[in-house]
């Protein structure tokens, strides 16, 4: 009993840590920033009503506020994604990648690159997302169908077909940007790295809720998630339908994922390292680590946007690099201090 | 239904509840900043260029000293290069751009994104694009355009083309032979690219009086061993800067296909500018009398 309380708190403890993490990221965003602005003097000339630079104004809710918002719905879609999928194939290392679709949307995405001269009609800017989006949710559907035998989706199989379709994505690929010329190819690069450049409030109004969504459908399957961990026939005997939960959170990742890679290209890392670090912290629950890791999906990607976009001012540094930078340490660490444990 | 298991869900609602509060701000905010209110001006004073040649063309204008930012394609002329950077062209950062208080972004029309270019114009910036141009005509209209967009006389820069192209027309009619070229663009070993039909590349060589010997080609198209063999070119043509990433002469002769060519066998490499040739910028005459020269040994090196 009192155990079950001392773990209540440090879950709140850890709650209380990650909303402030994400409070401070929403301020670094907003203060930070190639342009000087004074965040305090905007907010009491808007108090005040009148006084406003327009110019400032504009850079704070056209430009970085839009940013945050979707820094927050891509941090915490990826991470989210990342941790249903890590129950659902209860494997620590699955990132959202395995079921095809970053693959996919990265295949849509250099389409769109190799094919933009010859889309008419097809306003600006809009082709990309579209294709991107489109190529996620059809390697994911393909992925799928290919690891359905019998009606029967095995993990081995998702995984299987995953990396196959994944290889399929990464020849055309290889062979689109083979032909690609300079200008492409140093677009499909930039694209590939990732970054929250391209954040507008109009990409803010599709991210948000479609990850809203996405994260809302996820978390209701949390008890389905918690039994599955125990085993599939022991979910079964606790009356869940594995099959559909599958089929449910490899659509749900896809939509998530799927939507935010659209937008902001691949960020690395985010997907597979918070969920697995929160795990640590929140326990395997997913009712308390889905929510736990979309704020901390959340804050680490705020963090890292408000620096990309600051070491390199007036340019930016594409921010899956930085996501990437910060994870690949902090993933070995956690490696390492798991295996000196397992040796004691 | 949808909506009611959201709002079920204290995560959903909680999703909503700030969504809805983060708009509202956004919408209130935006409405109080009017875009048209920045100042009007008629000759700028602070400029940002996005594209290479669009700077070669502000600098070569003399309005240099009005430019305070360019992208990472602006390598000419050095006082460029020396400017604050705001990224690729292709993929700038509005916020940089904005940081550096421009009153006019000129950009090439490549680039992007065009949401960037909408942030920018959202500021009250005025943002106006530049078609590239890949022929004469389209060089001496992009100085044009953009010295009536800076309030520049175009007159110096275009007579100073006119000039170069004039000299150009003289070592053409001096011209007796008519090589075969082929147009490499290299971007490292075993990553070649031959300039096919339809390309600035293919421009070039037709403007330097010789034929192109990837014209079987259309567009840039992989280097295959074979392909070069059969298109036997006399002398091969590639920017300096492809020429070095793949270690010189010695490396590009290296190549598959190539030593089997007279190209090969004569050592006829040509390495050109390609910020003075590919772009079709102000300085383009100066390149393709080079390259005249080059291809042509009849013209002599006194011209």
């Amino acid at each position: 009993m009192s155990r079950g309380t001392g773990k209540g708190a440090r879950i709140r403890g850890v709650f209380v840590g990650l909303a402030t993490l994400v409070v401070v990221g929403v301020a670094l965003e907003l203060t930070v920033g190639a342009a000087p602005v004074d965040v305090a003097e905007q907010l009491m000339c808007v108090l005040a009503g009148e006084g406003c630079d327009p110019g400032a104004q504009y850079i704070l809710t056209s430009l970085r506020l839009p940013r945050a918002l979707v820094a927050i719905a891509v941090g915490a879609g990826l991470a989210v994604a990342g941790a249903a999928l890590q129950g659902l194939f209860r494997n620590p290392l699955a990132d959202p990648g395995l079921v095809g679709v970053s693959a996919g949307a990265a295949l849509g995405a250099a389409l769109a690159i190799a094919l933009e001269p010859r889309l008419p009609g097809v306003p600006a800017g809009f082709a990309q997302p579209a294709l991107a989006f489109a190529g996620g949710l059809a390697a994911t559907w393909l992925v799928h169908r290919l690891a359905r035998v019998r009606g029967q989706t095995s993990v081995v199989g998702l995984l299987l077909s995953g990396i196959a379709v994944g290889a399929l994505s990464s020849a055309a690929i290889g062979l689109m940007s083979y032909l690609a010329d300079d200008r492409q190819l140093r677009d499909l690069s930039l694209w590939l790295l990732g970054g929250l450049g391209g954040a507008s409030r109009d990409v803010a109004l599709v991210l948000v809720p479609c990850v809203a969504l996405a994260g809302a459908l996820l978390w209701r399957r949390a008890r389905a998630l918690d039994a599955l961990l125990l085993g599939e026939a022991e979910a079964f005997h606790l009356g869940v339908d594995v099959e559909r939960l599958r089929r449910g959170v490899v659509t749900e990742v896809a939509l998530a994922v799927g939507v935010c890679v659209a937008f902001t290209g691949m960020i690395g890392f985010v997907g597979l390292l918070v969920p697995h670090l929160l795990r640590g912290l929140v326990g395997p629950r997913h009712r308390a680590l889905l929510p736990a890791a979309a704020l901390g999906g959340a804050g680490l990607l705020l963090v890292a946007d408000a620096t990309a976009r600051t070491v390199l001012a007036p340019a930016e540094l594409p921010v899956g690099i930085l996501t990437a930078m910060l994870g690949a340490p902090v993933f070995l660490t956690l490696l390492s201090r798991v295996r000196a444990q397992e040796a004691v | 239904m949808l909506a009611s298991m959201l709002l079920r869900s204290r995560f959903g609602r909680c999703v909503a509840m700030s969504l809805w509060v983060a708009l509202a701000a956004v919408d209130g905010a935006c409405g109080s900043a009017d875009p048209t209110a920045a100042a009007q001006v008629t000759v700028p004073r602070r400029i940002v260029s996005l594209g290479g040649p669009v700077t070669e063309t502000l600098f070569a204008l003399g309005a240099g000293e009005q430019v305070v930012g360019v992208d990472l394609s602006s390598l000419y002329p050095e006082a460029a290069t020396k400017l604050p950077r705001v990224g690729y062209y292709r993929q700038f950062s509005a916020e940089g751009v904005l940081g550096l208080r421009p009153d006019l972004v000129i950009a090439s029309h490549e680039a992007g994104p065009s949401a960037a270019l909408e942030h920018l114009r959202g500021a009250g910036i005025d943002v106006e694009v530049v078609q590239a141009s890949d022929d004469l005509a389209g060089a001496r209209a992009r100085i044009e355009a953009i010295a009536g967009l800076v309030g520049a006389d175009p007159g110096p820069a275009l007579a100073k083309l006119e000039r170069d192209l004039a000299e150009v027309e003289a070592l053409r009619a001096r011209v007796t032979s008519r090589p075969r070229v082929l147009f490499v663009y290299a971007r490292g070993p075993g990553r070649l690219l031959v300039g096919g039909r339809g390309t600035p590349a293919a421009e070039v060589l037709r403007l330097a009086a010789v034929d192109n010997a990837g014209e079987a080609l259309e567009g840039m198209k992989p280097w295959s061993a074979e392909a070069v063999v059969a298109a036997a070119p006399d002398a091969v043509v590639l920017p300096s800067r492809g020429l070095e990433s793949l270690g010189g002469i010695d490396g590009l002769l290296a190549q598959p296909g190539l030593a089997e060519t007279p190209a090969g066998r004569a050592r006829r490499i040509v390495a050109v500018d390609d910020l003075k040739l590919l772009g079709f910028g102000p300085r383009i005459g100066e390149g393709l009398q080079e390259l005249l020269r080059a291809l042509h040994p009849e013209l002599g090196e006194d011209g």
